[in-house]
């Protein structure tokens, strides 16, 4: 088998390798097309953008996805439940502790025991899944602004994420892929003196963040470069399906946290942030990472008032059993649920199918947020200079894993 | 509006024999459709005052295997300003499974629709711009098919790991 020769030369190959939807005849005089991507470091990984410009003006964006893809749907027909969420982790990578929220409540829901679950696991989940928010937005912003050319931006904010992953990982053995959020429970408790440090953070946090204001979102280049850029109308983000911050900043108080009320965010007090388009236009690139400058303040607010409770009224105590409502055999009764949840992102929703035989999903299919949002991009970026789309891209934030799958 | 005023509301406004049947198993409970009635019946949900479903959040395909020979496809809808949500289904033959395509009610419906296509092979009539989505445009066959046998090479390259 070692010297077996994988790959055979084809001249042919190399033509099939570069799938175009333009061709040089289709396009009109003084139009040109330009590649960017698979590996560019402003593509947020691999993704290949098919762009036809006219000079410096973009005409038309066509994104070339599936470089990513691992068809998590096929994996999860083969596989019970509770194996699926490693691979729901490495959906979006960045938010792993989101999406297993959401998986496990939807699995939750169709076995009927999502009342069952016991609030101080409930309060824990919301911890992590909140950190890993902040992470998520962190990430979101830093790399946006190295994108338009701020690099400090982009350490300062990886530095605090460390922090966020360190905290992680002390929960759950892992830095970013965690399964830690198991169905019907957790993985474990969270380890003795976690809630006190969790606390220090959020107190050294704050201040970092004004901080990363002053210097991003007030800062003249920033806001030259995001105010009246790839402005979003509200219309349009609703019937492109369009959710996360990208739908807030368009100016729509919608956020499924508050919409929907699943967990126990109904019991928690938080404002959701919209684009008012203070600098500019709402819905342009600079009210979407306004809003993600400001949900990082809900989120703490959140990790206070649910650090307060498991200190207080649902604080550890010795007997408590996160695994006690975990089920033995995840077989839930033959049915078809669809459940969504808020990601950093958006919307994330997992649609699935159970016949009711086997604990293995019949089929289960992702809906992940990054992949609806940046179908958006065409119509955003049409018009707009080459530069811009740089700019419009990165306030998209999407994170491949999830993109492709 | 709940389930039970949302289908009187629809038999009343597009008529009795629109909806096939009622899947309340389904979560959030489903209407099912048949696939010609499909674009009119999504063209008023969409436009109608009192459902108002002005988000499509995800499009599901599925197959239901060679014994059963039928495909479906599911909607999930919801309306932001009344917050209420119905799911939509349709069965296909898997012979040869054609659908009309809801771009041009919802935008959200291209990528979704493409999934679908890529990885199950049902074909959207209508649809602006039917390419495979994920997987590269000469791959054979669509993975998700329950009798799906993936192909030995790939441009020289084994597909078996």
């Amino acid at each position: 088998m070692a010297n077996e020769v994988q790959y055979i030369f084809d001249q042919k190959n190399l033509s099939k390798s570069e799938p175009q939807k333009y061709r040089e005849e289709d396009l009109r005089r003084e139009e040109m097309i330009i590649n960017i991507g698979p590996q560019h470091p402003s593509t947020h990984g691999v993704l290949r953008l098919e762009v036809v410009a006219s000079g410096e003006e973009v005409v038309e964006v066509i994104p070339h996805l599936g470089y990513l893809h691992r068809c998590f749907e096929k994996h999860a027909e083969s596989l019970p439940f509770n194996q699926t969420l490693p691979f729901v982790d490495r959906m979006d990578y960045l938010a792993a502790m989101n999406s297993e929220h959401a998986f496990a409540m939807g699995v939750e829901r169709m076995m009927g025991i999502e009342d069952k679950i016991p609030k101080r696991v409930e309060y824990i989940r919301v911890v992590v899944a909140e950190l890993n928010r902040l992470a998520s937005h962190f990430v979101a912003l830093g790399s946006y602004g190295m994108d338009i050319g701020a690099v400090t931006a982009f350490f300062w904010m990886v530095r605090d994420r460390e922090h966020i992953l360190r905290l992680l990982e002390w929960a759950s053995g892992a830095r970013m892929l965690y399964n830690y959020i198991w169905v019907g429970g957790l993985f474990y408790d969270l380890p003795i003196g976690f809630e006190e440090r969790c606390k220090e953070f959020v107190k050294y946090l704050k201040p970092k963040l004004k901080e990363f204001e002053q210097v991003v979102m007030e800062n003249k280049i920033f806001v030259d470069r995001t105010a009246n850029v790839g402005v979003l109308p509200l219309d349009l983000a609703i019937n492109y399906g369009i959710s996360g911050p990208m739908l807030r900043g368009s100016g729509l108080k919608y956020d499924l946290r508050r919409a929907d009320g699943y967990s126990v965010y109904p019991e928690l007090d938080f404002e959701v942030p919209v684009g008012k388009g203070e600098v500019g236009t709402t819905g342009d690139c600079w009210d979407r990472t306004w809003v993600r400058v400001c949900e990082c303040y809900e989120s703490i607010r959140i990790i206070e008032q649910s650090l307060e409770r498991l200190t207080g009224d649902l604080k550890r105590t010795r007997d408590f059993d996160p695994r006690e409502m975990v089920p033995k055999k995840i077989r839930p009764k033959a049915q078809d649920l669809y459940v969504r949840a808020e990601n950093p992102k958006g919307e994330t929703g997992f649609f699935f199918r159970a016949d009711g035989r086997s604990d293995i999903p019949f089929r289960c299919k992702a809906r992940g947020a990054s992949f609806t949002n940046l179908s958006i991009i065409n119509e955003l970026a049409k018009g707009s200079l080459i530069a811009d789309l740089i700019a419009i891209f990165g306030s998209i934030d999407i994170v491949l894993g999830e993109v492709d799958r | 509006m709940i389930f039970e005023e949302l289908i009187n509301h629809i038999k009343s406004n597009i008529g009795e024999d629109f909806i096939e049947g009622l899947d309340e198993q389904c979560s959030p409970k489903a209407v099912v459709v048949s696939a010609e009635k499909l674009l009119r019946l999504m063209g008023f949900l969409h436009a109608d005052k009192e459902c108002y479903f002005d988000s499509l959040s995800c499009i599901t395909g599925l197959d239901n295997g060679v014994e059963k020979a039928s495909m479906e496809v599911i909607y999930n809808l919801y309306s932001i300003p009344y917050n209420h949500h119905l799911t939509v289904k349709v069965n296909l033959g898997r012979a040869k499974p054609e659908i009309d395509s809801v771009t041009s009610v919802w935008k959200a419906a291209d990528w979704h629709e493409r999934e679908a296509y890529d990885l199950l092979g049902i074909h959207f009539e209508g649809h602006p711009d039917l390419r495979r989505i994920l997987l590269p445009a000469d791959w054979e066959g669509h993975p998700l098919r329950k009798d799906y046998k993936h192909q030995e090479y790939y441009r020289g390259i084994k597909v078996e790991y």
